[in-house]
């Protein structure tokens, strides 16, 4: 169905041209997940300063100053580089091939969404060698303390604003994609899932990125132009920034780990060679949590003295998202039951995705409620929770993703054994890691702190040999990576038995241009088995 | 397959399951129940939730893994085709929407005591500072800061070669504790001088943000004589981490006499405020008052910390007109972390760390600052 290419198409440049120029889907969706790869590791890095200085109580390697640098910086590489990009990235290479459409619908802005990115993170990090210092007060960029930040401020700022236009622009495209260069046939509720969670996705990011901007404009303006949106002095108010930046902030959270929904409802269904469970209420469980994601905010600030009233609604709209996120898991678990299923990487890792990631929803219903979160407010145990979403969340379905289609990508099946060792080894150490960060938080340890009593002194070390292990770990991974675009047994077009759906009828690896036109389509090759 | 086999793998597996939450139970930390009312219905909260969430979990974890034993293609088995069952799905959501009632009714009740703050016996109004507090007790005109106390302070400078467990309480030590009676409704009105912090006290139950320019409420009734330690709980810069809180809930009678003895340590500062200081004097209390007051930011050399915080030794402000000298430290300098410290530290604390940084490191101006001429100042 992939059609040959004999005809006019432009032969791609080579060398660095093919890449600086590159209006290809696939091309620029190897750019974002290889720069993806990239601030991973960076961010990993920094994550690797903090976890070494928490090792044991007193200080030992950093000053204050440096620490508060490096757990801002750790979360905006991580979000905003590491994350974000990675679903791009994926978006990019697998939203044509799965909807049948032969690239992109807006290339060239493809190409300029994209390669903001590097000078965006050059202009971020470098504030780390200016004379004012990297941002120091936290990813959230709460004033006063943000407003106490050197000149460099204005960089991180304008990297801010980069990285949304970047977004803003990636979204657009995916949008414009879905809406209008599906395959006849390709019906909105015959999409993959992970087409549908990666269109809610781009509306929640055109939806909150503008005001991610303005908040940071208006601390701009504040910090170097004397105005006082949000000084108390100047008749502003600090906890206004709050709600803004937790506006776009909820939304955000979403924006990572609806993509990650999608790729799971991928992988599972393949390789318990079974229909997924409940397609419809999939699309609309992540439909229903996109809108209650704009409406739940103010959990994030519960501790500010909101109004009685204020607390409870935040905290009864924000106990409702548990619904739609317990259908998803109930309808994975659901695809498994009477499967026929086997274990390789991918598959290893959306399992493992659901284990950790539903554990980390039990300890957000937990932080929902709002007494109780007087207590884990701003400790460890929101640091446990945010983890165990993001990192066996997102970074885990992510990773489940790149093994799922790196056969695709490069044509070339990566080392099974070592895909296994991979999962298992970054499995446990990520518990390890992690997990004591529960008891930190209940034991009464505060979130961002450069030292500690040596009353919390045992599970950080814990916590810290995790961190290590999973931290060496993921080089692991880039190795694998490299190893199988170099190299490896041959993959087919059909990389596993039971992959469903029109990426698998390319060649492996998929040609540079596919599609040119439109496959067609029938009900077998959905993985959702069609029928709605 | 035979049923009883799928009730055999159910049982194992249900079993590993609960043992490895029990594991977790067992080896981990859990939330303190606290000294009052209120810490003990969150505490209380926090493990009906808890259970709740183990429960669910044993559950959706037992059918996964019974079907990842059971369910393999290496043991042979066909995959159905089914896809959805309408009567499942309304079940898993009905099902979490009545637990979810159930968990806010008993959150709700709890939450709507803690924000009563009315019929308090006393005030006493908190406001966070970079980096410590200050605690002014509303009726009885008592009013002093709080700060990590000084062998914490040692121990937890970069490399300082002390180990902290050799330390009592390791930065959960403050010089001037805030001290209260028991069995009294405590209401606090919490404020911040700079940047946001945020008062953690988790035997009490709650923490509550201190923000400047805005006045937040909480109370608190303890029941138990004791000392309850805390932190803050919200970034505020880099000695975020020192910050620490103690609270000595003490018997009525025996806050009744540290009242008293507060409130003579306050008239005897009264005095010293008005009378004529010398340079001797002077120098010597300001070298106390720059040593807790602005060497984590200017250094105890005076030499500052580049980029952030400026050197005073030699410096145009510490050596040039005293009036200058005198606004920048009752006023601060806008969007620096030079915060003004009229409102923080007595009349002779002030006069003392100026005269202090105006005669020492080689800033030979030989300018006395006298404790009244701040005091006019700022009362004025």
């Amino acid at each position: 169905m992939s059609t040959a290419h004999t005809h006019e198409h432009h032969e791609a440049p080579k060398g660095l041209g093919r890449w600086v120029f590159s209006t290809n889907h696939k091309d620029i969706g190897t750019l974002y997940l290889l720069f993806s790869l990239l601030m991973f590791i960076v961010g990993g890095a920094m994550a690797m300063v903090i976890r070494l200085e928490l090792f044991q109580p007193g200080l030992q390697f950093v000053h204050p100053e440096f620490f508060n640098q490096m757990t801002t910086m750790h979360a905006l590489v991580m979000i905003f580089g590491a994350v974000m990009p990675a679903f791009v990235g994926l978006a990019n290479w697998m939203i044509p091939l799965m909807i049948g459409a032969p690239d992109m619908a807006l290339p060239r802005m493809n190409n300029w969404s994209f390669w903001i990115l590097p000078f965006a993170f050059a202009m971020l990090l470098s504030t780390l060698f200016m004379d004012g210092g990297g941002p120091a007060g936290g990813w959230t960029l709460y004033p006063p303390l943000s407003l106490q930040s050197g000149n460099s401020f204005a960089f991180v700022i304008f990297a801010i604003h980069l990285m949304g236009i970047s977004s803003i622009m990636g979204a657009i495209n995916v949008i414009a994609t879905i809406l209008n260069m599906r395959a006849p046939g390709m019906t909105l509720l015959r999409m993959p899932l992970f087409v549908w969670t990666w269109l809610i996705t781009a509306f929640l990011l055109i939806a909150v990125m503008p005001v991610l901007a303005g908040a940071v404009t208006m601390l701009l303006t504040d910090r170097f132009f004397d105005t006082s949106f949000f000084n108390a002095a100047g008749g502003g108010d600090p906890v206004m920034f709050q709600h803004i930046f937790w506006f776009f902030g909820h939304p955000e959270v979403y924006i990572m780990i609806l993509p990650a929904f999608g790729i799971v409802s991928e992988i599972i269904p393949a390789f318990a060679r079974k229909p997924l469970f409940g397609y419809a209420s999939m699309v609309y469980a992540s439909a229903s949590i996109a809108f209650l994601s704009f409406i739940v905010w103010a959990h994030h600030m519960f501790t500010v003295g909101m109004p009685l009233g204020g607390e409870l609604f935040f905290m009864y709209a924000t106990m409702v998202i548990a619904v739609p996120t317990g259908v998803k898991v109930f309808n994975w678990v659901s695809t498994m039951w009477r499967g026929a299923m086997t274990f390789e990487t991918p598959m290893l890792f959306a399992l493992g995705f659901v284990v950790l990631f539903t554990i980390g929803g039990f300890s957000g219903l937990m932080l929902a409620i709002v007494p109780a979160d007087f207590q884990y407010h701003d400790t460890y145990f929101v640091v446990a929770h945010f983890h165990y979403v993001l990192v066996t969340g997102a970074v885990f379905a992510i990773m489940a993703g790149a093994y799922y289609w790196l056969p695709k990508w490069t044509g070339h099946m990566y080392n099974e054994k070592l895909g296994k060792f991979h999962f298992w080894w970054s499995a446990i150490w990520v518990n390890v890691l992690f997990f004591p960060q529960h008891y930190l938080g209940l034991a009464g340890m505060p979130r961002r702190i450069p030292d500690y009593s040596v009353q919390f002194a045992d599970f950080n070390m814990i916590s810290s040999i995790g961190g290590f292990a999973f931290g060496v770990g993921q080089l692991l991974f880039v190795y694998i990576v490299i190893k199988t675009i170099r190299g490896g047994e041959k993959a087919e077009a059909r990389s596993w038995e039971g992959a469903k759906g029109l990426e698998w009828t390319v060649p492996s690896p998929a040609p540079h241009h596919t599609f040119d036109t439109p496959p067609e389509l029938d009900d077998s090759q959905l993985a959702h088995g069609g029928g709605h | 397959m035979k049923r009883e086999n799928y009730f055999i793998v159910v049982l194992a597996v249900m079993a590993g399951v609960i043992a490895a939450v029990w594991g977790m139970f067992a080896i981990g930390d859990n939330m303190p129940r606290g000294v009052t009312e209120f810490s003990r219905q969150v505490y209380d909260l926090h493990m009906v939730i808890l259970w709740i969430c183990v429960v669910i979990g044993v559950l959706v974890f037992t059918a996964m893994f019974v079907s990842i034993a059971l369910h393999r293609k290496s043991r042979g088995v066909e995959a159905a085709q089914f896809s959805h069952s309408t009567k499942a799905e309304v079940l898993w959501t009905i099902i979490p929407i009545l637990i979810l009632v159930a968990m806010a009714v008993p959150a709700t009740k709890t939450l709507i005591k803690m924000e009563e703050t009315g019929d308090a016996e006393m005030n006493i109004k908190i406001t966070g500072y970079q980096w410590r507090w200050k605690y002014d007790y509303l009726e009885d005109d008592i009013s002093f800061l709080s700060s990590l106390d000084a062998g914490s302070d040692a121990a937890r400078q970069l490399q300082s070669g002390i180990e902290p467990v050799d330390v009592d309480n390791y930065l959960l030590e403050v010089d001037n504790p805030l001290v209260v009676p028991v069995g009294t409704k405590i209401r606090f009105l919490l404020t911040a001088g700079d940047v946001i912090h945020s008062w953690w006290v988790p035997a009490l139950g709650w923490k509550r943000d201190t923000i400047p320019g805005s006045v937040n409420e909480a109370w608190t009734r303890i029941d138990e004589p004791g000392t309850y330690r805390g932190q803050c709980a919200e970034l505020c810069g880099k000695d975020h981490g020192f910050m620490p809180i103690v609270v000595e809930a003490v018997s009525k009678e025996d806050y009744a006499a540290w009242i008293n003895e507060q409130q003579q340590l306050a008239a005897v500062a009264k005095t010293d405020e008005e009378r004529l200081w010398t340079l001797n004097e002077l120098m010597s209390h300001g070298e106390n008052v720059y040593a807790t007051q602005c060497a984590t930011c200017h250094q105890g050399d005076g030499q500052g910390l580049t980029p952030a915080f400026p050197a005073l030794a030699g410096s145009q402000v510490a050596t040039g007109p005293v009036a200058d000298h005198i606004k920048v430290v009752l006023q601060g300098r806008n969007g620096t972390a030079m915060r003004g410290f009229s409102d923080m530290l007595s009349a002779q604390d002030i006069a003392a760390a100026l005269t202090y940084t105006r005669n020492a490191w080689g800033n030979q101006t030989g300018d006395v600052v006298q404790p009244s001429t701040i005091a006019q100042l700022t009362n004025g």
